[in-house]
């Protein structure tokens, strides 16, 4: 019987025991008497343990633990009393010295660990390595000799070799089939498993129609490529041959058939032009800009003058030619003759100006000329646009030289000040020495009062810088260049020529000494027509005169030969390059450079304009003076003809910017249409309107187009292509009555027309693009049309001369049924 | 012989011709006014379209014939006139109306 130790508790030396009573006084070790608490144990001899066990054999106490007593090494062992029955019984017997030698000296562990727990807060760990122990088997090696693999028995080995004397020799391979002999393969059979044989019960199944279709391929004899060339010449009969063909009859058949019909197709080609494509001539031009529908004029600025102190009216307008959105406009008092005598002491106060408006200030405008005396009309000179020459109501022609105000107004932008407020001050404020005053610039030079004109200018016109003329009104080559002589007609029934450039004075030395007394110029007047000023002289008068009687034409308007190519848009281009840049010796102030040089004449040129009177009358006469044979002074020629078309004043004489002879003329309450050199009549006359037209100014884009104003604020739009009996359109544009009428072309998608009226307020206002963009072939229609009038007055002509024939028979016949 | 010089020539002087070419039924030019090398290469491709041209006349119609062929161009106008024994075509330059 095996001792049982307390090995599952972790102490495998203690074997605990039971001990009665008995025991317990053989040994000395009583309960509560000879072991107390103090002392729980008890060291035991081992003669003592052996005695009893003689004595008492299995009853002893001792028995279980004989066999570790015998083999105790030491005298003593410890008997210790278990007084809580740590190990299940009262009493334990410890088996080992070293058992013994612990319980007596317990280690002391109890110490060092309070040791480590009061060293742990101080965080300093102390390493010890660690110290081998001698192995304390656990009885895991009991386990593994379980659960270990051995051999059981001894392995058993067989060495197998061939007979010796077969090493070496050939070998003999043979087949054999493996199922022939038994045993010779082990073959695992497949056999159906019901395990995992499954029936199919759905099963997704698509289908497609295709055409049959078979595919077959064949090969062919493949031969490598190759380049081949082949050398030809044509067919051709030789010389003999093509004679005798020639000669031969069936040719001649042939070519006489044949030529019919080839002659019918080319007078055909002939008639018509084949190579038309109809397909594009028949649509109009698209790619239009704006509305097509919209054919009323847009307002788009309207400018007046807030701070004259009388009530004014715009005289005549006129657009500066190169920069884009300056317009000047001549303003005069709105007084009758009378009242004009009477207020004349106020009037002499307040400056006669030219305006200029530009785009971007509707409120201050930029520059003011300064004028003598109210301005009825001015041009802006087509050479240098800084010159503008004006007509004054007491007859005077008055210029003057921007060119040092030039750079104020060619820097002002138009268009862009849509957005601006209304104390956007011009440009030329912001300079610092600048003030309101220096605005107003004063003239350059009047012409002389005496000799000048005696009533009010009321047309002035430049001549152009292709030709100049003398005092006989001969023509000639122009020697400057530029534009340097006037014309003006007035209401003193004179027309005059004048002349820019110094004239060689009658007596020098006189006048000089008197303009050196009496004038003194102010500083800042230019000096480029102080030769003329106040002693300017007209190079020629003509006096429109009625024959014998005293009483004239009073000329209002005139429109000369070469008017048009002022208008002209195609030659803006050319005016342009004429026009003096800065840097350049400007010729105007050099003016004598020119006159050194001699006069060629120019021959072919029509010395004949238009002028339109007061009265109504239309005029066409000769500038050109002759001598008379009897006095010997210069007569002017008579006019060539003289037409009574309209009731009132003709305020309007106007080539159009397309066809050189074809003149517009308004007056009164109709207006006509002219073509120079026929001279039997108008070739379109209106009848009258119900109310009186005021202005009127051909369109610079549509040949056929005009504008004329009425007394009541409506502008008439006619279009000849359109109806030739009545306005095309009308539209207000104000209310009172229409003074001036200018339109202008900026680019090819901008035109304005400036529209001034009675009191004093200009209207700008943008043509739409129906009535700015011609339609394809308009000029030939509209040609075609004024031919046909054309032909339509000599066709009244001839009749007329057919009725007086008629009548003169019929006169005759009443003559002669009267003698019977 | 005269003649076909003549009709020749007549042809010829029409305002806006600029060649006439005179051709057998096989394509091979008797009279022309043009230099070789076009005379050759028109008769050569206007031959061969004039028979394609009367052919297809004919199978729309067999009792139909060809009688004229035009063939206008941004630039020329050529003039085809068929006949049994020998064609007949001319060159002819566009007119150019100025608007």
């Amino acid at each position: 019987m095996e001792p049982v130790n307390m090995e599952s508790m972790g102490h495998p030396e203690i074997y605990p025991l039971v001990l009665t009573t008995k025991t317990q006084e053989i040994f000395n070790c009583r309960i509560d008497e000879d072991v107390t608490d103090e002392q729980p144990y008890k060291l035991i001899n081992k003669v003592d343990i052996f005695e009893d066990l003689r004595n008492r054999a299995a009853v002893s106490d001792f028995h279980p633990v004989k066999k570790i007593v015998q083999e105790y090494p030491g005298n003593e062992l410890l008997l210790v009393y278990d007084k809580d029955f740590k190990y299940g019984l009262n009493f334990y017997l410890i088996g080992t010295e070293e058992g013994k030698e612990n319980y007596l000296n317990p280690p002391e562990v109890p110490e060092e660990q309070e040791e480590y727990k009061e060293h742990i807060p101080e965080d300093v760990y102390v390493y010890k390595p660690p110290v081998s122990k001698p192995w304390v088997s656990l009885g895991s090696e009991k386990e593994i000799e379980e659960e270990s693999v051995m051999e059981s028995t001894k392995q058993i080995t067989y060495m197998i070799s061939q007979k010796r004397s077969e090493f070496g020799a050939p070998v003999k391979f043979s087949d054999q089939n493996a199922s022939s002999v038994k045993d010779a393969y082990i073959e695992c059979t497949a056999y159906p498993d019901k395990n995992f044989t499954l029936k199919q019960l759905e099963k997704d199944v698509s289908m497609q129609v295709i055409p049959q279709i078979k595919d077959t391929s064949t090969q062919t004899e493949w031969t490598y490529p190759k380049n081949a060339t082949t050398q030809y010449y044509p067919r051709e009969f030789s010389e003999e041959e093509k004679e005798t063909l020639k000669q031969s009859k069936p040719l001649v058949d042939f070519l006489n058939n044949a030529s019919i019909s080839v002659e019918i197709a080319l007078q055909q080609n002939e008639i018509m032009n084949t190579f038309i494509d109809d397909w594009k001539y028949l649509a109009e031009e698209e790619g239009t800009f704006g509305d097509k529908t919209d054919t009323h004029l847009k307002e788009y600025q309207s400018f007046t003058d807030l701070h004259s102190p009388t009530e004014k009216m715009i005289t005549c307008v006129s657009w500066h030619p190169t920069i884009y959105g300056l317009i000047a406009v001549s303003v005069a008092v709105r007084l009758s003759f009378e009242d004009r005598v009477y207020f004349s002491g106020k009037l002499l106060l307040q400056p006669s100006l030219i305006l200029f408006w530009s785009f971007s200030d509707p409120i201050h405008p930029q520059l003011m000329l300064e004028s003598p005396d109210d301005i009825f009309c001015f041009k802006f000179c087509p050479s240098d646009p800084n010159i503008i020459a004006g007509g004054c109501i007491n007859g005077q022609i008055v210029l003057w030289d921007i060119t040092a105000h030039a750079d104020r107004i060619e820097n002002i932008k138009a268009g862009d000040s849509r957005s601006k407020k209304a104390t956007l001050k011009p440009m030329f404020l912001l300079e610092p020495e600048s003030n309101t005053e220096a605005m107003y610039i004063r003239h350059c030079a009047v012409s002389s009062i005496e000799s000048g004109h005696k009533k009010v200018i009321t047309d002035i016109h430049w001549l152009s810088d292709t030709f100049e003329i003398n005092r006989m009104g001969s023509v000639f080559e122009n020697r400057s260049g530029i534009c340097c002589q006037l014309v003006t007609c007035s209401a003193d029934c004179t027309i005059c020529f004048w002349d820019i450039r110094p004239q060689k004075p009658l007596t020098p030395q006189t006048t000089e000494k008197k303009k050196e007394e009496s004038i003194e110029i102010p500083f800042d007047v230019p000096s480029t027509f102080l030769h003329l000023d106040l002693s300017w002289k007209p190079l020629s008068k003509i006096r429109l005169s009625k024959g014998e009687t005293s009483l004239d034409y009073c000329p209002t308007r005139i429109s000369l030969n070469e008017d048009h190519l002022l208008y002209k848009t195609e030659d803006k281009t050319l005016t342009q390059s004429k026009i003096v840049k800065t840097g350049e010796m400007n010729p105007y102030h050099n003016l004598e450079s020119g006159m050194a040089n001699l006069l060629k004449p120019i021959d072919d040129f029509c010395t004949k304009f238009f002028v339109g009177t007061e009265d109504g009358e239309v005029i066409y006469t000769d500038w050109k003076m002759k001598k008379d044979s009897e006095t010997g002074r210069l007569m002017p020629k008579k006019p060539v003809s003289i037409h009574t078309i309209h009731d009132g004043t003709v305020h309007t004489v106007q080539r159009s910017p397309f066809y050189n002879d074809i003149i517009l003329t308004v007056g009164g309450w109709n207006m006509a249409i002219w073509k120079e050199g026929v001279m039997t009549g108008p070739l379109l006359q209106s009848c009258c309107a119900p109310k009186m037209y005021t202005s009127g100014h051909w369109s610079l884009t549509r040949p056929g187009v005009f504008y004329i104003g009425r007394e009541d604020g409506y502008i008439d739009i006619w279009d000849l292509l359109e109806k030739t009996h009545e306005p095309a359109q009308s539209q207000n544009i104000c209310i009172t009555m229409i003074t001036y009428i200018k339109p202008w072309i900026f680019s090819a998608k901008q035109q304005f027309i400036a529209i001034a009226d009675y009191y004093g307020t200009l209207r700008i206002l943008e043509i739409p693009w129906t009535l700015s963009r011609p339609s394809t072939n308009e000029m030939t229609s509209v040609n075609h049309y004024f031919e046909r009038e054309v032909k339509h007055l000599e066709y009244v002509e001839q009749r007329k001369n057919i009725r007086e024939q008629e009548k003169k028979e019929m006169e005759l016949e009443m003559e002669k049924k009267k003698i019977f | 012989m005269a003649e076909v010089e003549e009709t020749l020539k007549r042809i010829q002087s029409h305002k806006g011709v600029i060649g006439t070419v005179v051709v057998n039924a096989e394509g091979i030019p008797i009279r022309t006014t043009l230099d070789n090398s076009t005379t050759v290469q028109y008769a050569g491709l206007l031959h061969q379209l004039t028979m394609k041209a009367k052919s297809t006349v004919r199978d729309i119609d067999p009792q139909n014939d060809l009688t004229f062929l035009r063939i206008r161009s941004k630039k020329h106008e050529i003039m085809v006139a068929p006949g049994n024994l020998a064609f007949h075509f001319l060159v002819k330059l566009s007119f150019c109306f100025t608007r």
